[in-house]
């Protein structure tokens, strides 16, 4: 497995749709959107990840891991007994396909927590924080191991080969989901580390990325001081982690996290009407070293919606389009036309605004279905 | 007595060049030049300043560093030689002035920044915005929402005062008394064009300077100079003075010939009074105490300024800036070893501290570490010498970088390590009216805006070769440092890779 602290830098394509009345469909369109895009990758890492995958297991962590042996498995399940109640546990489903190889132990658990563990002494953890831990736990000091997403009725998909054959190989057009994500990687060298493709997960935040976020060194720091572990050798995995602080342990609101990581120039600011300005200028102040500089463009997901976001210079492309209650945001137009051919509207989101496509609240459902 | 120490320069002049015009000898502020037919040198007067040489319009005069040699020895160096000659003549302490001139390593020369390459880009500082504002003061660790009556977000705190930066700059304390009022005048004047501040020392604040009061930090001292209602309602912010890299554990004293009417009224002394800094506050004499006075500080002020702690590194520094954190402090002064001084006893000076490179890294660790490092911002300090000392100390954690001798060095000065005499014949570290006027603080504030201006340039070319385009991205990023030449320990301390990992 790869050295867990070296960093290795990589080029990608992104793309992701969701259904805002949480209408399901097979992993099928965004393989072949991901596919369009063949020329961004170069078959060292490909992945995606799905929401509302798991309904009959909806309410437990489904924690999809990756092992390099049986060894390594026998003392993560051992650890997974002994911290949660093992509701389900089994191989990832896969098929063989010719270009991949060296596959890792592929298993998924679906897990529960235990109440009486998240009392310790006199702390009380939120079940949350609990599982956030025991991620850390695996990721850190299980060698041989890896955590691919450990959120709830969703899961990560991913490895090493082009996006499209990766896709294949889990076999998804097997999943129904609401919101798709997929990532193409192009990394700079050849590390073979499954663990490094993209998306990330921590809970049921994923992410999925094309550029490199030039700021690590601060936000791996910023972030260590919290109590995450960077531990998995590339940049994409803070994006994570700084979602779930801001928006999980923090309780920012998403227009702030959004403010944080692509923070709008203080020229802009100074110029904004005074309590915005306040606002944004109070952000920066104090969530200067969660800002993301460098290019980047993100699909940043979880259960209630998703959203996209670019360097406030824009330095990595991101389409958006819309077509009745689905919204979608790839690299490039040519993955959405391949999916969805005739768009209600389509546009370039602009540097550092992000753009928000949340899941409808019930009931809207059928006042859209009307429409 | 006769002293046994030979002149260290030779001043000569070229007589066949030489016009006669007494240029040289009136600006000799050390009388180490005469006019007898012809310009003669007391050549054990002449301390290396160049004001004479710089200003001779024929260029007529050179000055050399002595030739005559003393028998080679490694161990008994000619420094040690001469000191114990000078205080066998005198009996006294030997005094030194700016900072530590010994060749101890310099951490900064074995640290080199990153630059990006193909993966992610560079930027282009002439085509894209790049931002070094920084705010000076305490933040919150987290930032808290309520819903505003039209159901936007609102802040429900509000955030302690900050000091706007317009660059990671600021001029370190100098007094009136060490310095001159010209010379402080052009620190002002730079400080509000550049959108930066410079700081009071301890010598009060003189009239003069209040129009520039929102670019000044005051600073409250042992011997508590000048600090009066009215002075504390100056400044931008207020800084309680410990200690000084120059002189950790060290008091001052500017003796009672140096405390002429405009001085006195400023310090809030008698004309001709010795003004005694005691070493430690008199009141304070452990951190319960220092937090009394930064709470008092902070309710003159009305809570309207941030109020910080200037500290020598010493060599528990870390554990030390973590209780002025936790005494409220909003910003902490860190002086490094090679900070500057008006006078200062030598052994102190050359002896003790610590480099500011280390001291920064354990501080921002331990700040880190314990979950604080939000509470207070940074000011690092001591021998910063260029932009990319500045850059390599943000990387290492600092926010701002404070400069002292850089700016005397600005303005002028030639470190000739002798402001203590108060004979600065360049202007600066003197009372005396006739060496006063020569510097002009237009123009002198003139070549310190022009310095902060180019290192801000040059700072913006560093972040744009890193891809970055705000210094917040910089800061604490040690993963764009790599060391060159330095052990595993001292690694580990600075939190650096070494060049090649």
């Amino acid at each position: 497995m790869w050295k867990k602290d070296e960093r290795i830098p990589s080029g990608c394509a992104i793309s992701g749709f969701i259904n805002r009345c949480g209408r399901k469909e097979s992993g099928e369109a965004i393989l072949r959107s991901i596919a369009a895009m063949h020329e961004r990758s170069n078959g060292l890492g490909g992945g995606f990840a799905v929401y509302g995958c798991y309904p009959e297991y909806a309410a437990c962590y489904a924690f999809h891991l990756m092992f390099e042996s049986e060894a390594a498995r026998d003392r993560v399940e051992e650890f997974l007994r002994r911290s949660f109640v093992v509701q389900g546990a089994e191989p990832i489903p896969t098929r063989s396909v010719a270009s991949i190889t060296d596959q890792p132990l592929l298993w998924r658990y679906f897990l529960e927590v235990r109440p009486e563990s998240l009392t310790v002494g006199n702390t009380f953890l939120t079940e949350e924080d609990f599982v956030v831990a025991a991620v850390m736990e695996i990721n850190a000091h299980f060698d041989g191991a890896y955590v691919a997403s450990s959120g709830k009725n969703m899961g990560v998909f991913k490895g090493v080969g082009y996006p499209e054959e990766i896709g294949r190989f889990y076999r998804l057009e097997e999943y129904q989901g609401y919101l798709w994500t997929a990532h193409g990687r192009f990394p700079t060298n050849t590390p073979g580390w499954w663990g490094g493709a993209h998306p990330f997960a921590l809970l049921d935040w994923s992410v999925v990325h094309n550029g490199e976020i030039s700021s690590y060194g601060i936000n791996k720091r910023y972030l260590e001081g919290h109590g995450y572990l960077c531990r998995l050798g590339t940049d994409t995995e803070v994006i994570a982690y700084l979602f779930d602080l801001f928006q999980r342990r923090h309780g920012l609101p998403l227009s702030a996290t959004c403010l944080a990581l692509a923070a709008p120039f203080w020229s802009e600011i100074d110029r904004l009407p005074p309590e915005e300005a306040t606002i944004a200028r109070a952000v920066r102040m104090v969530y200067g070293s969660g800002l993301l500089n460098g290019p980047f463009s993100i699909i940043v997901a979880n259960r209630s919606g998703m959203i996209g976001l670019n360097d406030r210079i824009k330095l990595r492309p991101m389409v958006v389009a819309e077509r009745g209650e689905t919204v979608y945001m790839a690299s490039e137009e040519a993955a959405i036309r391949e999916i969805c051919p005739s768009v209600d509207r389509l546009w370039y989101a602009r540097g550092g605004e992000p753009v928000v496509a949340a899941m409808m609240p019930l009931g809207a459902e059928a006042e859209a279905e009307v429409a | 007595m006769t002293s046994l120490v030979l002149p260290e320069f030779l001043h000569r002049v070229d007589h066949q060049r030489c016009r006669r015009c007494k240029r040289c000898v009136m600006s000799c502020g050390f009388g180490a030049l005469q006019f007898l037919e012809r310009v003669v040198a007391d050549h054990a007067k002449c301390v290396g300043c160049h004001r004479c040489a710089t200003f001779c319009p024929e260029g007529a005069i050179t000055i050399e560093r002595n030739p005559t040699a003393l028998r080679y020895n490694a161990h008994w160096s000619e420094e040690h030689r001469k000191a114990i000659w000078r205080q066998a003549e005198s009996g006294g302490m030997l005094l030194s002035a700016m900072g530590n001139d010994k060749p101890y390593p310099s951490y900064f020369d074995h640290l080199l920044l990153d630059a990006c390459q193909v993966t992610n880009p560079s930027i282009d500082p002439l085509r894209e915005p790049m931002e070094l504002r920084t705010y000076l003061g305490s933040k919150p660790e987290r930032l808290e929402f309520g819903a505003g009556p039209d159901g936007k977000p609102r802040l429900t705190v509000e955030l302690a005062p900050q000091v706007q930066l317009e660059t990671p700059l600021v001029f370190s304390a100098m007094s009136f008394g060490s310095i001159s009022l010209n010379a402080q005048k052009a620190l002002a004047m730079a400080a509000e064009k550049c959108g930066i501040t410079m700081n009071t020392g301890e010598g009060g604040l003189h009239k003069d300077l209040y129009p520039y009061s929102r670019h000044v930090v005051i600073q409250v001292a042992s011997g508590r100079f000048g600090v009066s209602p009215e002075y504390l309602q100056q400044g931008a912010a207020v800084e309680i003075k410990i200690g000084q890299g120059a002189k950790p554990g060290i008091g001052g004293h500017l003796p009672g010939e140096k405390v002429p009417h405009e001085i006195s009224e400023t310090r809030m002394v008698p004309v001709g009074t010795d003004c005694l800094s005691p070493a430690p506050h008199h009141d304070i004499y452990s951190i319960e105490d220092l937090a009394q006075l930064i709470g008092a500080l902070k309710e003159a002020t009305r809570y309207e300024k941030p109020v910080g702690v200037k500290i020598a590194a010493v060599h528990n520094v870390a554990a030390i800036a973590s209780g002025i954190v936790r005494a409220g402090a909003d910003f902490i002064f860190l002086d490094g070893f090679r900070g500057g001084t008006g006078a200062a006893p030598t052994v102190i000076r050359d002896h003790v501290g610590l480099p500011i490179e280390l001291a920064v890294a354990a501080v921002d660790d331990r700040l880190r570490r314990e979950g604080i490092r939000n509470r207070a911002s940074l000011v690092v300090a001591g021998g910063i010498r260029s932009s990319a000392d500045v850059a390599k100390a943000v990387a290492l954690g600092a926010d701002v970088c404070a400069i002292g001798t850089a700016a005397l060095v600005a303005m002028g000065c030639h470190l000739c390590q002798k402001c203590y005499t108060g004979n600065c014949s360049w202007g600066i570290a003197t009372q005396r009216s006739e060496l006063v006027r020569r510097l002009e603080p237009d123009v002198a504030a003139e070549r310190l805006v022009n310095l902060v201006r180019a290192w801000s340039l040059e700072l913006k070319e560093i972040l744009g070769a890193l891809g970055l385009n705000a210094i917040e991205s910089l800061r604490g990023s040690r993963e764009r440092l790599r060391a060159v030449g330095l052990d595993q320990t001292t690694l580990d301390i600075l939190g650096v890779k070494p060049a090649g990992r």
